[in-house]
């Protein structure tokens, strides 16, 4: 976010640093449950995680012994590579349903935007378990509504609970078309901040609305573009609920991501220094992207 | 929202220096451009409304009409016993008022303390302040779900577990909330605060007296963000909680989806009731929250 420019005005030498008491009352509470919620777990996360800790009694040190089975761990290497196929698949899918929907939402030419801007945001507003719940109630192998209006069609019932691609499918699907309201709201903001001159200057010189959608607009978004890749890579890593109410992870354990993982192992089974080491892998992964998604994104404004 | 639809470009210019010929062509484009953009949106907008439309009916089908072939869309009978079985069975009416609980609490505290932050990382300067703006920004980078078993052992550690305080503490504070206070408190002059201390006002009276009630748009707009985080919220309160009798909605309705064999009228029944006050609070306040300067971490 741009500084305003009242922020800037203000900058001849401060005199403000005398207060001392006022601001340290204001945000008191904050650095208790910042230091209680927050550094304190993440401390002793990264030091449980060279420990034998399973959440009661004593523990051993192991040094690391948890992140080398990690790595030996097919349980683990499954759910990792099942929430980066995951990601690979929502990411993309979010990203232009979102843009698709935004730029028809602000399209001069489209009648009744402001509505439609309600239906694309109402799923939004539903829990993750209940979004899992509609579309499993909507994919249902013998009772959905899309198997029956194949079948209707003359097609054979397809099985998107028993085979795990085609269930990882739908929960694609679900996600994307949870989240494509608020990145929608983020693209929408994005595109009325280019200047209009831009597109009259465009329409003169006869381009049409593709050529100015791949030349003004797509530019123009970058840094949102940014934003909304880095944002949903970070919670399509980390999710869990959709999975858990549209298929529980299933068929079988074929679907069950980092998260499930690192829950079951922590909470199910008791191995909680061995689901520390699992969530630090995850947060690696997680702090990789956005170092490598910042120094890109530096790059293209410096260009 | 006003810069893009003023003129439009298309018919207004497009004479001045084409030929005659061409304007016509770009009068028609426009006309089929206007079709097939508003066709498009609303081909669209079906498509992300539609299953919430036949969850809805569906959920308004007897028990026995659920499986009924063919399908219908609309019910034929139209009852509401899914919703009277969700509401009496297995305490849902219980986890609907413990979320509720939860909810306005959180929020109440989230608005209260984000309040208090952004004012004083956006009116102070301070070298700690600033040091703490970045310690705010890093818990946008490490999600909860990544800590889930440290914060378990640290919620439990604090003699939290199975209470309603463990859900609500770790969750008030919200990077999000915090900036966009100090966003709202960068736009409003310092001059403002610098009267009130020549008037002689103490500085947590002029937070109080004059910050405060400025701030109301964005309260309301956090505070409908915050009740739908946290009501939405499903694997913190269900590590939080082992009592059935404080169970939220969340944990309620999967306990219905994870059975051995799904009761279809009362998961429709549950899950819909769990939908409607959000969907009432965003129907009411819907322009706060499609204006939110919502943009840098999120949803936490």
């Amino acid at each position: 976010m741009t500084k305003r420019a009242s922020d800037v005005s203000t900058s001849p030498p401060r005199r403000r640093s005398k207060y001392t008491l006022a601001p340290l009352v204001l945000i008191a509470a904050n650095v208790v449950l910042f230091s209680l919620f927050f550094v304190w777990p993440a401390v002793i996360g990264l030091i449980y995680s060279f420990t034998n800790y399973t959440g009661v009694g004593v523990f051993q040190w192991v040094g690391l012994d948890n992140y080398h089975n990690l790595f030996g761990d097919s349980t683990f290497y499954d759910a990792l590579t099942r929430t980066l196929l995951y990601t690979v698949l929502f990411v993309p899918l979010n990203f232009l349903v979102s843009l698709l929907a935004a730029n028809l939402v602000v399209n001069k030419h489209a009648k009744g935007g402001s509505v439609a801007r309600v239906l694309f945001f109402i799923p939004w507003l539903l829990s993750p378990i209940v979004v899992g719940v509609l579309w499993r109630w909507m994919f249902g192998e013998n009772f959905g509504l899309v198997n029956y209006i194949i079948e209707k069609f003359g097609g054979d019932a397809v099985p998107w609970q028993s085979n795990a691609d085609l269930s990882l499918l739908v929960v694609v699907m679900a996600a994307a078309w949870a989240w494509t309201g608020f990145t929608m709201l983020l693209f929408i903001a994005a595109i009325k901040n280019v200047p209009t001159s831009y597109y009259e200057a465009a329409s003169l010189d006869g381009a049409g609305p593709w050529r100015q959608f791949i030349s003004i607009t797509l530019p123009s978004i970058a840094p949102t573009s940014f934003i909304v890749i880095l944002l949903n890579t970070i919670n399509s890593m980390k999710e869990y609920p959709v999975f858990v109410a549209l298929n529980n992870g299933g068929p079988g354990t074929s679907n069950n991501l980092l998260v499930q993982y690192i829950y079951e192992t922590g909470f199910k089974r008791g191995q909680i220094g061995y689901a520390s080491a699992a969530s630090f892998v995850l947060m690696l992964i997680l702090m990789a992207v956005a170092v490598v998604q910042l120094m890109v994104n530096r790059r293209v404004e410096n260009r | 929202m006003t810069t893009t639809d003023i003129p439009r470009p298309a018919d207004v210019d497009s004479g001045r220096r084409v030929s005659k010929k061409r304007s016509r062509k770009t009068a028609t484009g426009g006309l089929r451009q206007a079709v097939s953009a508003t066709t498009l949106l609303w081909l669209m907008a079906c498509l992300y409304g539609f299953p919430v439309l036949w969850f809805v009916l569906s959920s308004l089908k007897p028990a026995s009409d659920l499986f009924s072939y063919p399908l219908t869309l609309v019910p034929h009978n139209p009852t509401l016993s899914g919703f009277r079985a969700a509401w009496d069975s297995a305490n849902f009416s219980q986890y609907f008022i413990n979320t509720a609980l939860v909810c306005v609490i959180t929020t109440i505290l989230t608005v209260g303390v984000s309040c208090c932050t952004g004012y004083a990382l956006a009116k102070y300067d301070n070298r700690w302040l600033k040091a703490f703006f970045l310690c705010i920004l890093a818990t946008t980078m490490l999600p909860g779900e990544v800590m889930l078993a440290p914060e378990f052992l640290v919620v439990r550690n604090l003699g939290l577990y199975n209470s309603f305080a463990g859900i609500i503490l770790p969750a008030v504070l919200t990077a999000t909330g915090c900036f966009m206070f100090r966003q709202f408190f960068l736009t409003v002059p310092d001059e403002l605060v610098e009267a009130a201390r020549i008037d002689g006002a103490r500085e947590l009276s002029i937070f109080l007296r004059i910050m405060v009630p400025l701030s109301r748009p964005i309260m309301l707009t956090l505070a409908i963000l915050s009740f739908q985080w946290r009501w939405n919220d499903y694997i913190w309160p269900l590590l939080m909680l082992n009592d059935p009798n404080k169970f939220t909605v969340q944990i309620g309705i999967q306990s219905i989806v994870g059975a051995q064999n799904i009761n279809w009228s009362v998961l429709l029944g549950a899950s819909v009731i769990s939908m409607i006050p959000l969907i009432a609070i965003f129907l009411v306040f819907q322009r706060y929250v499609m204006s939110a300067d919502i943009n840098a971490g999120l949803k936490d």
